[in-house]
């Protein structure tokens, strides 16, 4: 069989939209998964695509004035409203198009935001964007703390993780809160798509940003995105992590079209047990076993809801 | 020709903003602006006005949407009032460094706390840094006429900046006035398409609110203000062509019975109507009292500000906002600051009034000159006093 690798070129046209639409260059830390998944993001999309980015790591690596590494149009406003600046583009364009003063070619228009940014402080208009219906996609890229400022912890931060501003101490073991569960509360705007993805997969990873980008109407994507400065785990390590994520039950890869749950084939039968997943990083070191035990307790009980939800709540030709 | 119609001025404004062919609005409910937003609702809902109506869930999203559609290359607007005003403060230096043209309504009213829902300049004041070309309007016809040349002034290549326009909420916003109203024909004469020079589309892909460090900040702040500096002369010339169409002239300093006035008092928004009634009272009785209102706020007009109280003897000045524990009002500190290296100036007197919706009437405007007129030694000027208070 002919190597894939040493073969790229030849296969990655049929997988993968050659064209890089977001360039080289750019600041972001070595081993970054989250402008690995950008990246992979903006070729799902293609060329005819608007985003609209809060402030954080992604605009920041990306937008250093004079330079830029968008070669799609692309517009940052502030931290809170990357949902409401998309949605004043899709409206603008939508006028415009309707108006015959611009082309009627179909424009995606995208809202990106990190975990901050969008379970945080960007909630609201997260929330009023997808509820007002926009044909838009918003992707929230998940890194589980404000990485951009230092690590300071977020509702995204999970159980038990030592960020800087929930440290692990003589009397704290970190983050004393279950993250927020940002894929249900979207499910629950009635939003016609919305999916788990993480880099690590990136066929599961395209496939779901192309269903999303065809959804006419609000989408939501929730990306697993390593963040290896962040997490206090070595940098070659961002894939593997991004899969021991998945393989553990921790970040399960799932997509819910019209309310039916679909869990993605590459969700492993069983699950690996969570320290697996916490041993090579920094954050969850000072764990005790007990309380791994019990962030373990709460990652299958999750798991199993859902698996029911999959379960029941299938669409009707499977 | 135009039609001499009675409308509320919310909704006269609604109308003017339509027959600007507005491509999008993005507008919040407060008080009192909201006649606004649902007058424009009721024209996209009827078909009389072919825009996106976005309906928001905040100001801060409001804000944010019309700076997104403006990126887009539509022509956008919006309107606000009080706590809305400062929920979206955040994002106005961001629109007009971006250089988005958007146009907005501001129903003045006063700023929590304690909550009230009426007139005063709270809640523009604070707003006086952040890059927008800020008019006020007098009356029902000044609401219209502005909301029209506000486009007109923000889209022109050589301005490119955010402007706001002041309507003195309840006080003027729900007044029934005669208005003129500018016909579609007169109006898409006036003003032309909007012709932006860089959008948000895949045929010709930028970068906007790219972030700056220290390298290039100072330089993109230097940028900006020279740039509302040079829109006086771009406002001053849509003001002299609206004369010449309309027949009705605008000037950044507005004067009533100035030229030989021995004491002058400057107000702002709807109070110059009340004034104007004191002043004929006051020359009635032999008194040389003169008025002189402030329509452009931002870029500040040095010049005819310097001019217009040349030859007078004091000067009061009135203010509907408060700094707390500063010089003064905020009107007052800039004019006081305007006439500083003036060889001959007026004494400077300064009346905080009609906070929160506070009655002032043609007695109290009366009131105030008895009270300068009297202070021969010239002891409380440069001091600043709250009229009316309670003590």
């Amino acid at each position: 069989m002919m190597n894939i690798v040493e073969n790229f070129d030849l296969f990655a046209p049929r997988l993968i939209n050659k064209q890089e639409l977001l360039s080289s260059g750019h600041r972001a830390c070595s081993g970054c998964a989250e402008v690995l998944a950008v990246r992979l993001m903006c070729k799902a999309l293609g060329e005819n695509t608007v985003i609209a980015s809060a402030t954080g790591c992604m605009e920041i690596v990306s937008s250093m004035f004079p330079t830029t590494a968008w070669r799609v149009p692309w517009i940052h406003v502030a931290f809170e409203n990357a949902a409401a600046v998309a949605s004043g583009v899709e409206a603008g364009l939508k006028a415009l198009r309707k108006k015959g003063k611009i082309d009627d070619r179909y424009i995606k228009v995208v809202g990106m935001a990190g975990d901050g940014g969008t379970m945080d402080i960007g909630f609201q208009a997260l929330s009023g964007a997808m509820e007002r219906g926009h044909d838009m996609m918003y992707v929230c890229f998940d890194n589980e703390a404000y990485m951009n400022t230092g690590i300071q912890r977020s509702s995204g931060t999970p159980m038990g993780a030592s960020t800087t501003t929930a440290p692990a101490g003589k009397i704290s073991s970190g983050q004393k809160t279950w993250k927020k569960n940002m894929p249900d509360i979207m499910v629950a705007h009635n939003v016609p798509y919305v999916a788990t993805v993480c880099p690590s997969y990136p066929l599961d990873f395209i496939r779901k940003i192309e269903k999303a980008k065809s959804i006419k109407g609000p989408s939501y994507i929730h990306c697993f995105s390593v963040c290896p400065t962040g997490w206090r785990s070595p940098s070659h390590t961002a894939i593997s992590m991004g899969r021991l994520a998945v393989e553990t039950g921790v970040f399960p890869l799932f997509e819910v079209e019209n309310g039916h749950y679909r869990v993605s084939p590459d969700m492993p039968k069983i699950l690996k047990p969570i320290r697996d997943y916490f041993k090579p990083q920094g954050r969850f070191r000072h764990l005790t076993a007990e309380e791994i035990d019990l962030i373990q307790e709460r990652v299958i009980i999750e798991h199993k809801k859902l698996m029911e939800k999959a379960k029941y709540l299938k669409t009707g030709n499977e | 020709m135009a039609k001499r119609v009675g409308l509320e001025v919310t909704v006269a404004v609604a109308e003017a903003v339509a027959l600007c062919r507005i491509d999008m609005a993005g507008v919040y409910p407060i008080t009192p602006q909201s006649h606004i937003a649902e007058h424009l609702s009721n024209m996209v809902a009827d078909g009389l006005l072919d825009a996106e109506f976005v309906t928001v869930e905040s100001e801060h999203s409001a804000m944010s949407a019309v700076i997104g559609a403006s990126g887009a290359g539509a022509r956008a607007y919006t309107a606000t009032a009080s706590q809305g005003l400062l929920l979206m403060n955040e994002l106005l230096p961001i629109a007009s460094a971006m250089r988005l043209p958007i146009c907005m309504a501001v129903a003045n009213r006063a700023v929590s706390g304690p909550l009230n829902i009426l007139n005063d300049h709270s809640d523009i004041m604070p707003q006086r840094d952040t890059g927008w070309i800020s008019l006020f309007a007098e009356n029902s016809q000044e609401a219209v006429d502005l909301s029209i040349q506000a486009f007109r002034i923000a889209e022109d290549q050589d301005v490119m900046l955010p402007v706001n326009v002041n309507i003195d909420g309840f006080q003027l916003t729900h007044m029934v006035e005669p208005v003129e109203m500018p016909t579609q024909e007169e109006v898409d004469q006036f003003l032309p398409p909007f012709v932006p020079h860089a959008t948000l589309h895949p045929s010709k892909p930028v970068t906007m609110g790219a972030f700056s460090m220290a390298d290039y900040f100072t330089e993109i702040m230097k940028a900006k203000d020279e740039a509302i500096r040079n829109s006086k002369k771009v406002i001053l010339d849509v003001w002299e062509e609206w004369g010449r169409l309309f027949g009705r002239s605008y000037k950044p300093v507005e004067s009533y019975k100035a030229d030989d006035a021995e004491t002058l008092i400057l107000t702002m928004g709807s109070m110059g109507e009340t004034a104007q009634l004191a002043i004929d009272e006051l020359r009635d009785k032999g008194v040389k009292a003169g008025l002189i209102k402030l329509r452009l706020w931002r870029p500040f007009p040095f010049a005819e500000i310097k001019a217009a109280v040349k030859n007078t003897k004091k000067l009061i000045v009135t203010d509907r906002a408060v700094s707390f524990g500063g010089p003064g009002g905020p009107v007052f500190s800039e004019i006081k600051s305007a006439l500083y290296a003036e060889t001959t100036r007026p004494a400077i007197y300064n009346y905080i009034y009609g906070l929160g919706g506070r009655d002032i009437t043609v007695h109290d405007f009366v009131g105030m000159f008895e009270k300068v007129l009297a202070d021969t030694e010239n002891s409380s000027a440069d001091t600043y006093e709250f009229w009316g208070v309670r003590e």
